[in-house]
């Protein structure tokens, strides 16, 4: 087992939500793709702690903080999603330009 | 290389597999309800690759957080914005998506030659293993005191902004009984407005959509 083989599959999931996150009309579905963004760096950041840092794991622990920092990010973003569908009527995203001009 | 190695390589090329087909298919299929199940795939499947990675604590957390709270959250979500409706296309919608693939897979060949031309210093130690519970929780209460301290009022913070964010507005009870009134119509299903007060005006709210279906 190689670092680089978790850092190459890392990187090709954050890619996919980097797609995902551009692409995706449904604003639930941008919230997923920021999601699958986390996991990949708390990926990266589980194989440098097994890897490079064995015994003094930070790696892990910068892990536990990132899974609670997006528990409340998914939580906060989906009720915003929730507000803006109760005043728009959508999740469109191409529709959301309150605040674009 | 010995049986454990193998089983390892096994395990990882299989847990990739499914890591990285479902994240496409939470991507790319259409029906939102299966990219919310395939996301679930997605993080059992992250909980797998660290399990590989000797981290069974995170990968606990990782199935307990992600799997029973964000995901079930999220499937919440989709049920409550579930409006069956067909987005305008957009023009030239092929063009971004050809861009945005381009880009992509450019920062994927960037990433990836970078972590392989990267001479990385291995750790000759033995890793922790087992004792990682004992280490992430000595971590947390010395060096890591203040974030962890944070963090905990991040999550309160977030629990209070999230109720705030999604609470209906208050209706006044004067305007409830004037139930003809179209703008007052919530953009959902008719459903029991328990929260505004504990007079008779909502249950005549409440009761009027299903006399309406007799």
């Amino acid at each position: 087992m190689q670092l680089q083989y978790f850092l190459v599959l890392a990187a090709a999931l954050f890619c996919i939500g980097i797609f995902g996150l551009i692409t995706s009309r449904n604003a639930v579905r941008v919230l997923m793709s920021i999601e699958l963004m986390l996991n990949a760096v708390n990926l990266n950041l589980m194989a440098f702690s097994n890897y490079l840092d064995t015994q003094d794991i930070k790696g892990q622990v910068f892990t536990t903080f990132v899974i609670a920092i997006a528990a409340a990010e998914a939580a906060v973003g989906l009720a915003i999603v929730l507000a803006i569908y109760r005043n728009r009527d959508t999740v469109d995203m191409e529709q959301f330009n309150l605040l674009k001009w | 290389m010995n049986l454990a190695e193998g089983v390892q390589i096994v395990s990882f090329g299989l847990l990739a597999l499914m890591m990285i087909g479902a994240a496409l298919g939470v991507v790319l299929i259409t029906n939102i309800v299966y990219s919310a199940f395939l996301l679930g795939g997605v993080f059992i499947s992250m909980a797998g690759l660290y399990l590989l990675l000797n981290a069974d604590f995170v990968a606990t957390a990782q199935v307990l957080i992600y799997v029973g709270a964000v995901n079930v959250l999220i499937l919440f979500a989709i049920m409550l914005v579930n409006k069956r409706q067909d987005f305008a296309p957009v023009p030239n919608a092929w063009v971004r998506r050809g861009a945005t693939a381009l880009v992509c897979a450019g920062l994927f060949a960037l990433l990836s030659t970078m972590v392989i031309s990267t001479p990385w210093s291995f750790s000759t130690q033995q890793a922790v293993g087992d004792g990682a519970i004992v280490a992430i929780g000595k971590h947390f209460f010395t060096d890591f005191l203040l974030p962890f301290e944070l963090a905990s009022v991040l999550l309160l913070m977030a629990l209070v902004g999230a109720v705030i964010l999604a609470r209906r507005e208050f209706i006044p009870d004067d305007t409830l009984t004037a139930l003809q009134q179209p703008a007052l119509t919530l953009p959902e299903r008719p459903r029991e407005l328990a929260s505004v007060g504990a007079g008779s005006p909502d249950r005549t709210l409440a009761a009027s959509p299903s006399e309406q279906n007799k």
